[in-house]
């Protein structure tokens, strides 16, 4: 019993240190590589060049504006959507569940194929703005988004605590601003970060709906410096570090249980 | 899902008829920009160039260079889904039942987090930087070891080395995924099952592989579906070398690279059908596995 304990630990440190080789190796590989902009020497050039681009400035600017857009406008959109189908509607359930499930199976390049054939041309014009792009953002946000609310909602008592602000003489925006929100906080929050991780370095539709993302120009970036994109590529794992961080920090949920559509 | 304990008890409301109103702008918005975009595809798919109905386009998606680059697409998703599958079921298996000590365990679920959601650009340019011709790991084999890596007709920019930049956002979905399954297994049935006289062999082939079993399968399916729709990180990897559908796809959005839009369509649709089969097998799996795993 003892021996076959012993041997399974060891083969368990096995796969484990299988698994972090595979982990950190690209992440060292790409550390040294952003580190040898210079010849003969270890510098930070090539971070310098990045950050002082003003393109990346703009387009990761623009792009955080393309995030908060996103996460404002989903959760003004679902968070009373939910809690309508919670208090009054609960047979909706399952529907509400397999439309928020869509954006799977319709994967961003097909959805921003279909958006591009349906609003390039009167009256529908709508690929001239970027409030396309933030729609598209939307329902990509749907499974997490929508995944977080449910998930709140349903930790509470959706139902007494509407009743007693009733009973208190509070209407339906009220309850919705004063009691729901403020309970839903920590499930909004951590939806909130995983939009702003997927969005913020999102390529597919921002590059073929033609708009200067952050995504599109790193793309660019790749195509025409060899040591500027592997600091881009640490920077970027660690806003996704970072950003990862704080929702297992705010929220002790399961964060990374619904993988985002999209990212990939 | 829990079913609701008293459906429409409380709040009885005259206006309980117009309720469905309240999903107007939820089903307004999906309509627009998820299940209208959705629709035309599928639309345009059987239609000709004068918008009457017609199969064609179906039946051209099986013309050589169409079904070349489904396969492709098959085939990297169905091998990083298998390996990524198998290794990140071992990674969440040792994690769980290997007698690790606990902050092993923790710092292997955040790096699965954090690497799940690592992808696209930045993730094809980390491997770019570690296996491509230079890369670090590239030089670092050829100094110490004098192999050359790029002679063996090894390159990052071929199947090989798309598969090898997906597993890094595949096996830690399955570590992530798995672990709470295997949290599930109750211990109460190993000692039932060491009782009755069972073997390790025996407890798997009989009590833990069949609980696991539609769980394993179902996210193996999942991770196919996580490698077909990707983009981003193959068109960054291969810059559009390689004939993924999705590249096809892009390509087509770009400029009509089939000269036929609606063959486009069903390029396209073809795709979202494989999808669909694969998240709605997923989702099947999962609630299968759920009768046992809590």
């Amino acid at each position: 019993m003892r021996g076959r304990r012993r041997g399974s630990r060891a083969w368990a440190w096995f796969w484990v240190a299988l698994g972090a080789l595979y982990f950190l190796l690209p992440l060292y590989g790409t550390l040294d590589f952003s580190l040898r902009l210079r010849r003969d020497v270890l510098s930070l050039d090539a971070y310098a060049n990045v950050l002082g681009d003003e393109q990346f400035r703009n387009s990761f600017l623009y792009s955080t504006g393309l995030a908060v857009a996103t996460i404002l406008f989903s959760i003004v959109l679902l968070v009373p959507t939910a809690y309508w189908v919670h208090l009054r509607l609960p047979r909706w359930r399952p529907v509400l569940e397999f439309v928020t499930l869509l954006p799977f199976v319709v994967p961003p390049i097909v959805l921003v194929f279909g958006l591009i054939r349906l609003y390039s041309r009167p009256p529908f014009l709508l690929v001239t703005s970027p409030v396309l792009l933030v729609a598209a953002y939307v329902v990509l946000s749907f499974p997490y988004m929508y995944r977080a609310i449910d998930t709140g909602l349903r930790a509470m008592d959706v139902r007494s605590l509407t009743e007693a602000a009733q009973s208190l003489g509070a209407r339906p925006p009220t309850i919705l601003w004063r009691v729901i929100l403020p309970n839903l906080r920590v499930s909004l929050i951590s939806g909130a970060f995983l939009t702003f991780a997927t969005v913020i370095g999102e390529f597919t539709m921002a590059a073929l709906l033609n708009w200067p993302a952050f995504g599109p120009y790193l793309a660019l970036i790749g195509g025409n410096r060899a040591y500027e994109p592997a600091a881009l590529a640490i920077l970027s794992f660690g806003l996704t570090w970072a950003t990862l961080g704080l929702i297992g920090r705010i929220g002790r949920g399961a964060p990374g249980q619904t993988p985002p559509a999209g990212g990939h | 899902m829990k079913p609701l304990t008293n459906p429409q008890s409380a709040i009885r409301n005259p206006q309980s008829a117009l309720a469905w109103l309240g999903l107007l702008p939820f089903a307004l918005f999906a309509g627009a920009f998820l299940l209208g975009p959705a629709a035309i595809i599928v639309i345009g798919s059987f239609q000709d160039a004068a918008g009457g109905f017609t199969l064609a386009n179906i039946g051209d998606l099986f013309q050589p260079r169409i079904l070349d680059s489904y396969w492709l697409s098959v085939k990297v998703s169905a091998v990083t889904a298998v390996g990524g599958g198998l290794f990140g079921f071992l990674l969440a298996y040792a994690a769980v039942g290997g007698g690790l000590p606990r902050p092993v365990r923790t710092a292997l679920l955040t790096f699965s987090g954090v690497a799940s959601n690592f992808a696209g650009i930045p993730l094809a340019f980390a491997f770019i930087a570690t296996l491509g011709r230079t890369g670090f790991v590239t030089a670092l084999l050829t100094q110490v070891f004098g192999f050359h890596l790029y002679d063996t007709g090894f390159s990052l920019y071929t199947f090989w080395g798309l598969a090898l930049t997906y597993l890094y956002f595949q096996f830690p979905l399955m570590v992530l995924i798995m672990t709470p399954a295997l949290d599930g297994l109750k211990r109460e049935w190993r000692e039932a099952a060491e009782n009755l006289g069972a073997t390790s062999w025996h407890y798997w082939r009989y009590v833990a592989l069949p609980i696991l079993l539609p769980s394993l399968l179902g996210t193996m399916i999942l991770l196919f579906g996580n490698a077909f729709g990707a983009y981003a990180t193959a068109f960054a990897l291969t810059g559009g070398t390689l004939n993924l559908v999705t590249i096809q796809i892009g390509a087509q959005i770009r400029g009509d690279v089939l000269h036929n839009p609606n063959l486009g369509y069903a390029l396209a649709f073809g795709m979202v059908v494989i999808m669909a089969l694969s998240i709605g097998g997923y989702t099947l799996l999962q609630r299968r596995s759920a009768r046992w795993l809590q």
